[in-house]
């Protein structure tokens, strides 16, 4: 007893030691520790949080929506039919000055070329540094869309791409295209020493990289010369804190004031705590279950219905995405401009199921394989468990379905080669545009390797999405995307199982922040109240 | 001497290749490799695929890898980080310094409570003493060290907000350099007042989680091996010649009583390196232990089996060290009777 009563007095006494802060700072509670501070070069949401701060794109996300604005470049003008886009560059914007290199002149062009050129062209000085895997810049297939980058005078950036694509703005405001300083990284070749252009990040960006350590803090301070929306913070620090409890724990005790990734089996609880707020919103995401419309009976459209018309929905996102997810009606996520929330859902009727599987002339018991996800994705919590599920509602429409999964790398190689009867896959938005997001049942995609899963090609549905891609005005290209939401419908090629709900926590005395429906996470026009 | 120290070195050569093989064999094993284990939704065209393994060596036979492995090994050089590009050495003796304060306190807090328990139990064999102690050490001995730091952080800080969640320091209030990466060392040396205080109290959950085992451990060993000792003729004559109990028990029996303990001690340190891969997860210690476990995740080839061969070769010299104290003090080890 007496023992316990000197450790409180002397926890009180350690807890008497602690200073008054002076600046305000702003503790993001972060999952893990960033690959390194260079977009282009990694894949994880992870590191892309970790860069934002520091770095601009030429076209932005709106704060909180998938809308493109102007960034480093402050417009643009789209010509020969959306193959040509020219950017008109921001003036007077300054990189920010770290320990070891004070820059001597603004932004401009070449900075923008450097950036373009590292990525894509192999006779760039940085082209290898660092591993040299531009993955992104490969899988938004810019390599194959770009024609030509380059500068008219110091301020004007043209882009001349091999066919239309006006999607590609979109591109632009991605992670991967951030625009890092020319100079800085002439600056570190000279000194030889390039791989510090990835470790020590300058940029334009709201914050100014201060600090890294590995799997413990990452510092940034507000960068006063910023152009944009200005840092309401003075210190933003990023807590790495993988254990998902544990950062539940440092939100409640107030060691840090947001928390980009809750615990859904927590989301309950920390509504009711007053000192705690709860945001959601449905993830740009899909989970879907593809019929591989190459194989008999899948290659019907009657059949395709039924099987769809057999799955209770309702119940998987009850059971395995415990509330946390919303029925897809189309490809598209509701938080996207474009999606035509006029479709009508696919109805859960497995006596009408059964009937239409007899009309088409498809005798019970029917033997299929249902490919299952092997491994947790955003959009699918348990693929095994909607396995079960789907399985089970099968049987009773007479479907024997048998549960087929490979290694996660092997399965999705298999899936996209068409070797599976059904298989569960899904998608997560890269840009916001729904190119991003029609593009999967395109017909070029639909070759072997490619992501069109179902492998499903319709004529007008491919032209329209061509079509789309060389018109500038969203309203315009929304129309098409509506018809290409009802030849969806129609003609079912997947069943559109749901979009996954975003949670994301904050202290109650954390103003202005915004979720992003990107799953991005920014901390700009953020203040601790 | 001498020959003994040798006999122990050589005996670790093979326990090394024998560990490079293992570690080597076992990450390739499992499913995925670093190249396809960054790839999502999107895929990789063939073409990228085949470049990038031919770039990290991964088109080679595996034992032509090896080889290359070992030979790259002897000649010190871990390789580099496929996730970080950053040496393997490098960011390991970034976070090694975490490792090491956070398993030196939870072993000193093991001893330091351990050894006194056990004797004292020992001392009044069969009381409610004895057996309440016995019981805790047991159930500290096979307490689930996730589950018991979760709860830790759950009643201490978030109930009583006595101690920090997680981490080494209040990052709000403090920012200094750390040359030496001991953060309790960095806190004194930065002048920054209030700093050292606050690293040991952000110390004290994890230190107590990774030291519970080790302490159910020492306490029982510290119990049998008095029991052992007090049955002894020389403390029943030590006593005879009027010897106070303090003396009889704390300098004739627990001095020699702690040779087995001193062995035991060596031993755990395997088990609080294996326990800190749960603990420095759970409070967020930027140790390798948590790197280890996003190593494998990521199947970051180099840096898993550098930081395997650098943990395990702590854990050899350590345990190497601990043999020749041994063999110092009980002559019989030393020369193999």
């Amino acid at each position: 007893m007496k023992s316990l009563v000197f450790a409180s007095l002397g926890l009180a006494a350690l807890l008497a030691g602690m200073p008054a802060a002076t600046a305000k700072t702003l503790v993001y509670c972060s999952e893990g520790s960033p690959e390194n501070f260079t977009p282009a070069i990694n894949t994880t949401g992870t590191s892309f949080d970790a860069a934002r701060p520091v770095y601009n794109r030429l076209t932005e996300f709106k704060r909180g929506t998938t809308e493109v604005v102007p960034g480093l470049a402050e417009s643009w003008d789209v010509a020969d039919g959306g193959k040509t886009i020219t950017f008109h560059l921001r003036k007077g914007v300054k990189f920010h000055t770290v320990k070891d290199f004070t820059p001597t002149r603004n932004f401009d062009a070449d900075d923008v070329l450097f950036s373009i050129n590292r990525q894509w062209k192999e006779d760039s000085p940085y082209n290898k540094v660092s591993g040299g895997k531009y993955d992104y810049f490969n899988d938004m297939d810019m390599p194959s869309l770009l024609d030509s980058v380059t500068k008219t005078d110091d301020y004007t950036v043209v882009v001349k791409l091999k066919e239309p694509n006006v999607a590609i703005l979109a591109n632009f405001a991605m992670d991967f295209m951030a625009i890092g300083s020319a100079e800085y990284a002439d600056f570190l070749l000279k000194k030889g020493t390039p791989e510090q252009f990835d470790q020590a990040p300058v940029g334009t960006g709201p914050f100014s990289f201060v600090a890294y350590q590995k799997d413990s803090v990452i510092r940034y301070k507000a960068n006063k010369d910023y152009f944009g929306e200005k840092a309401l913070v003075d210190d933003l620090v990023f807590a790495i804190t993988p254990d998902a409890t544990a950062r539940y724990a440092k939100l409640k005790a107030g060691e840090c004031h947001v928390n980009g990734y809750p615990r859904p089996a927590d989301i309950a609880e920390m509504e009711k705590d007053a000192s705690l707020k709860v945001i959601h919103a449905p993830g740009l995401n899909i989970a879907y279950w593809a019929f591989n419309n190459t194989k008999p009976p899948f290659d019907k459209k009657e059949v395709r219905q039924a099987l769809s018309m057999a799955i209770d929905r309702d119940a998987i996102i009850k059971d395995v995405y415990l509330g946390a997810g919303v029925k897809a009606k189309t490809l598209i996520p509701p938080t996207m401009w474009s999606q035509d929330d006029k479709i009508a859902d696919t109805p859960y009727d497995p006596e009408k199921a059964k009937a239409m599987l007899a009309a088409a002339g498809v005798k019970t018991p029917l033997d299929i394989d249902l490919w299952y996800q092997p491994v947790q994705r955003p959009y699918n919590p348990n693929g095994k468990r909607i396995g079960e599920m789907m399985q089970a509602d099968l049987a009773k429409i007479g479907v024997n379905a048998k549960l087929v999964t490979f290694e996660w790398g092997e399965y999705r190689k298999r899936l996209q080669n068409a070797e599976d009867d059904t298989g569960q896959m899904g998608w997560t938005g890269d840009n916001g545009d729904p190119d991003n997001f029609f593009f999967l049942l395109g017909c070029p995609d639909g070759k072997p390797a490619g992501n069109n899963i179902p492998k499903w090609c319709n004529a007008e549905f491919n032209d329209l999405l061509a079509k789309a891609r060389t018109i500038p005005d969203q309203a315009e290209r929304a129309k098409l995307y509506a018809r290409m939401q009802e030849i969806e419908h129609d003609d079912e090629p997947e069943l559109l199982i749901a979009h996954s709900i975003v949670f994301e926590a904050s202290r109650a005395n954390v103003v202005g922040y915004k979720q992003s429906p990107l799953g991005t996470h920014a901390f700009e026009g953020v203040d601790v109240k | 001497m001498l020959v003994y120290f040798l006999r122990r070195l050589a005996l670790t050569v093979p326990t090394f290749i024998a560990l490079m093989f293992v570690t080597f064999v076992a990450i390739r094993l499992v499913p995925g490799d670093p190249v396809e284990v960054r790839v999502g939704e999107h895929g990789i065209s063939p073409e990228r695929l085949v470049y990038f393994r031919h770039q990290l060596g991964l088109d080679l036979p595996v034992w032509q890898q090896f080889l290359d492995y070992c030979w790259r090994l002897v000649h010190g050089d871990f390789g580099v980080s496929l996730s970080t590009q950053t040496k393997v050495l490098t960011e390991f003796f970034t976070l090694f310094p975490a490792t090491i304060e956070l398993s030196l306190c939870a072993m000193l807090f093991a001893i330091a409570i351990g050894v006194p328990a056990g004797a004292v139990a020992a001392v009044k064999r069969g009381s409610v003493f004895d057996q309440g102690l016995m019981t805790i050490s047991l159930f500290g001995y096979s307490m689930p060290i996730f589950w018991w730091g979760l709860l830790l952080i759950m009643f201490v800080s978030v109930q009583l907000e006595w101690l920090p969640v997680s981490g080494r320091i209040d990052l709000i209030n403090y920012y200094f350099d750390q040359p030496t990466g001991f953060m309790l060392i960095d806190t004194l040396l930065s002048g920054e007042s209030g700093a050292f205080l606050d690293a040991v109290r952000h110390l004290i959950l994890p230190a107590i989680v990774l030291g519970t085992v080790p302490l159910g451990v020492i306490a029982r060993m510290t119990r049998s091996s008095m029991l052992e000792v007090l049955s002894e003729d020389y403390v029943r004559t030590a006593r005879a010649k009027g010897l106070s109990p303090f003396r009889v028990i704390g300098v004739h029996a627990l001095r020699n009583a702690l040779l087995p303990v001193v062995t035991v001690i060596g031993l755990s340190v395997s088990s609080l390196l294996a326990g800190a891969v749960l603990t420095e997860t759970i409070f967020s210690w930027p140790g390798v232990g948590h790197w280890l476990i996003e190593s494998i995740s990521r199947r970051d080839y180099p840096a898993l089996q550098g930081g395997v061969m650098l943990v395990s070769t702590v854990v050899i010299g350590v345990n190497l060290v601990v043999d020749l104290i041994y063999g110092a003090i009980n002559p019989r080890i030393r020369h193999g009777r």
